[in-house]
């Protein structure tokens, strides 16, 4: 290191002429008396603190009765919840900065030439001025895994409702032996059938708010000719009734699929029940054919991501907070952006480079320093996030979602009071954080 | 390509035509069109913590806050008006008020003297101390936790607002100092030795001088100090059980998340829409000051 001689700033004013000894004294009195308010908070508030905070990290419980030496900080490496912090928070290390610097870069890079920029960026920015508390608060409600509260299970569920929608009942069991249950899930006629013959498909244990709402009275159709016909009826009324037999107060089950195969077991084709349950494969050739109910009549509707599950917890927390920090990074960078000369570009544009040369080599090298605070500042605040995870996981999750912040807390003030284990917690994160300390300061005396 | 574009760019007026305002439009439609996209998704969960809050205490639990778009009559600022009434909240509202408010005019007035000191003041070990308080810039609150627990038990101000707002107030001067030293010591040399010659006295040129021509730093200052400690969750949690600002109140109530959304969805909006409102009417200065100091 240099000497601290170097960081002079500019060459300070006295009032006192130079040379009187009292005047000299007299400016660092006054000196001292513009300083006191600051170092009495510094002192009382962060160094002795600080201090405490390393002795009390030797001590086991409260207090310092009970030395531990280095006990904490090895509890620190091997209790399980502490080693699942910082497995946690290494894991926010490797991916937020870079994924809120670069999130940041292409936010900013791509409203440079929009005319609503500034209503853009303001939205985008809009998250750094809530707390990260609420702004978790907001995801949580997001997250929630019923499709019909939580908006993300809302949303993927629109769209898998597309591609496999759900069948109309969720489960259901064949009334007698004459149906069986194939290994896809749909249930097969035993018996194959002839044209002219009539598919009887009863089912029992329907959930009665399952029935669809337009059910009618099932009738069991006439055969027809040339073709097989049928009915899926609820074969079940209150009392009982009997099984295989469509009776009264007996309801047919619309919009079931029936496929039909032939006797090689290729697929003829399918159609759906009416409303009273009936329906017709016409036209039919001789020989003998299957009839089924596609498996994609008990088709489970989408139950929903459980995004705030032991397993997802901690992707979903970092996109929350992702949410807030991409707005910073990308004013940050944004402001960067224009204080590129522009002739270092045009320079480049004239000499033929493509736009992404022109993005790549003179563009973000340029950018480098500021990419950089931004990297930085992340680095910092990722090392200590706690609001924020706090906020999104469930209690029962926080084991699963804990990073060190969340665990220094929870050892010390949640529940537990293990001050000693707390303060080793604290003391470590503080060790994290020196080396960007130093970057700090160098940084500074660079500048100065 | 180029060679056309230099021909067309030799007349001294170039009128666009028609023709490739379309175009140049067009061209950007995609950009506009992924731009729009993104807006609307950091906009949802926002509007969706909103929309929730107006669901009636009997919907709020089992609608998403999308439905209110189909069945509008749902809508009703009910829950607010319950929330307001419930003294717990209401109570937390205030003491966030006060601790923000303490939070945010306490280190600017102490970091604005410290501030003119290390900017125009000479004494022995003047950069020594400056680095020191940028080192201080980095130290977790955490490390300041347990002692400051057990001190203020033993000073009997466990659990008052004006522990919180001296334990801000600490935190908040590294930063602080950091920020308006370093604009103080743009304010033009002649000023300060002008009024020195005229006899005027340290205080009377910090107050008269550097106050007023550095209140765009502390206008910067001032909101993110009050940003700062109006969001605070950790320190209130730590340090204070029964004065609870509203992030603690909402705290205890994430328990039954889930079923008592009628409380936690208009209390969330209103700690949120204060900073907010604050981002809003402040915006300039908001992002003068992160471009300024982007480093705690």
């Amino acid at each position: 290191m240099s000497s601290g001689a170097s960081i002079t700033a500019e060459p300070p004013v006295t009032g006192a002429p130079p040379g009187s000894k009292s005047g000299r004294w007299r400016s660092y009195a006054v000196s001292a008396a513009f300083l006191a308010p600051a170092a009495l908070f510094l002192i009382v508030w962060i160094i002795y603190p600080a201090i405490y905070t390393f002795v009390q990290s030797l001590y086991r419980g409260t207090g310092f009765h009970d030395f531990a030496g280095i006990d904490n900080y090895k509890a620190l490496f091997t209790t399980e919840n502490l080693k699942t912090a910082i497995k946690n928070n290494a894991i926010w290390v490797a991916v937020v900065p870079a994924a809120v610097t670069a999130l940041g870069l292409i936010f900013a890079v791509l409203t440079e030439r929009i005319r609503w920029a500034v209503a853009f960026k303001t939205v985008v920015f809009m998250p750094m001025a809530v707390s990260a508390f609420a702004a978790g608060v907001t995801w949580r409600i997001m997250y929630q895994q019923e499709p019909d509260r939580g908006a993300i299970n809302a949303a993927i569920s629109s769209v898998h409702g597309v591609f496999s929608p759900s069948g109309v009942l969720s489960e259901a069991a064949p009334s007698t032996s004459e149906l069986k249950v194939t290994p896809g899930g749909g249930l097969d006629l035993a018996k194959p059938l002839a044209p002219g013959g009539v598919a009887k498909l009863g089912l029992t244990r329907i959930r009665s708010d399952e029935v669809p709402p337009t059910a009618k009275q099932a009738v069991q159709p006439e055969p027809l000719q040339g073709g097989i016909d049928g009915v899926v009826w609820r074969d079940f009324k209150p009392g009982g009734g009997t099984p295989g037999k469509v009776e009264q107060e007996e309801l047919g089950i619309p919009g079931v699929t029936v496929e039909i195969r032939d006797a090689s077991g290729k697929t003829l084709g399918s159609t759906k029940t009416a409303d009273d349950g009936t329906f017709k494969f016409p036209g039919l050739g001789k020989g003998e054919y299957q009839v089924d109910i596609g498996a994609s009549t008990f088709a489970k509707p989408f139950g929903g991501v459980s995004w705030l599950g032991a397993k997802l917890i901690t992707p979903s927390v970092i996109i929350a907070y992702i949410w807030i920090w991409a707005g910073f990074a990308m004013v940050v960078i944004a402001a960067g952006l224009a204080a590129i000369p522009r002739e270092t570009l045009e320079a480049a544009r004239t000499d033929g480079a493509t736009e992404w040369q022109v993005f790549r080599r003179v563009t973000v090298p340029q950018l480098a320093p500021v990419l950089s605070v931004v990297f930085i500042t992340l680095l910092i605040n990722v090392l200590k996030v706690f609001d924020i995870v706090i906020a999104v996981a469930p209690q029962s999750v926080q084991d699963d979602a804990n990073v060190i912040a969340l665990a220094m807390w929870r050892t010390s003030f949640g529940g537990v009071s293990d001050f000693g284990l707390g303060s080793a917690i604290a003391v470590f994160l503080f060790i994290l954080v020196i080396p960007i300390l130093l970057l700090n300061i160098r940084r500074f005396r660079r500048e100065v | 390509m180029t060679t056309a574009a230099a021909e067309v760019r030799q007349p001294a007026v170039v009128e666009e035509s028609v023709a490739a305002k379309i175009l140049r439009v067009l061209g950007k439609a995609p950009v506009n069109f992924v731009l729009i996209v993104i807006a609307l998704l950091w906009l949802v969960p926002t509007l969706g913590l909103f929309l929730t809050s107006l669901f009636a205490p009997t919907d709020v639990n089992n609608l998403g806050w999308w439905e209110i778009f189909s069945k509008p009559s749902l809508a009703t600022f009910e829950n607010y008006q319950s929330i307001w009434q419930d003294q717990s909240i209401r109570s937390a509202f205030f003491t966030t008020v006060w601790i923000a408010l303490g939070g945010t005019f306490l280190p600017i007035i102490i970091a604005a003297l410290a501030g003119y000191a290390f900017a125009w003041l000479d004494f022995p070990g003047r950069d020594w101390l400056f680095v020191l308080v940028i080192a201080l810039l980095v130290v977790p609150l955490q490390m300041a936790l347990i002692p400051m627990f057990r001190l203020y038990g033993d000073l009997g101000i466990f659990d008052t607002k004006l522990s919180l707002i001296l334990f801000h107030t600490a935190f908040g001067l590294p930063f602080a100092i950091f920020l308006l030293r370093n604009f103080f010591i743009g304010i033009p040399k002649e000023l300060l030795e002008a009024a020195r010659i005229d006899g005027a006295s340290e205080i009377r040129i910090f107050l008269r001088l550097i106050l007023p021509l550095g209140l765009p730093a502390i206008a910067s200052l001032g909101i993110f100090q009050f940003l700062w400690t109006w969001n605070d969750l950790l320190v209130a949690l730590s340090l204070a059980r029964d004065t609870q600002p509203l992030t603690v109140a909402i705290f205890s109530q994430l328990r039954q998340f889930g079923n008592n959304l009628e409380v936690i969805a208009p209390a969330s909006f209103l700690s949120l829409v204060v900073p907010l409102a604050v981002f809003f009417a402040f915006q300039r200065y908001f992002v003068q000051g992160l471009l300024a100091g982007s480093v705690k």
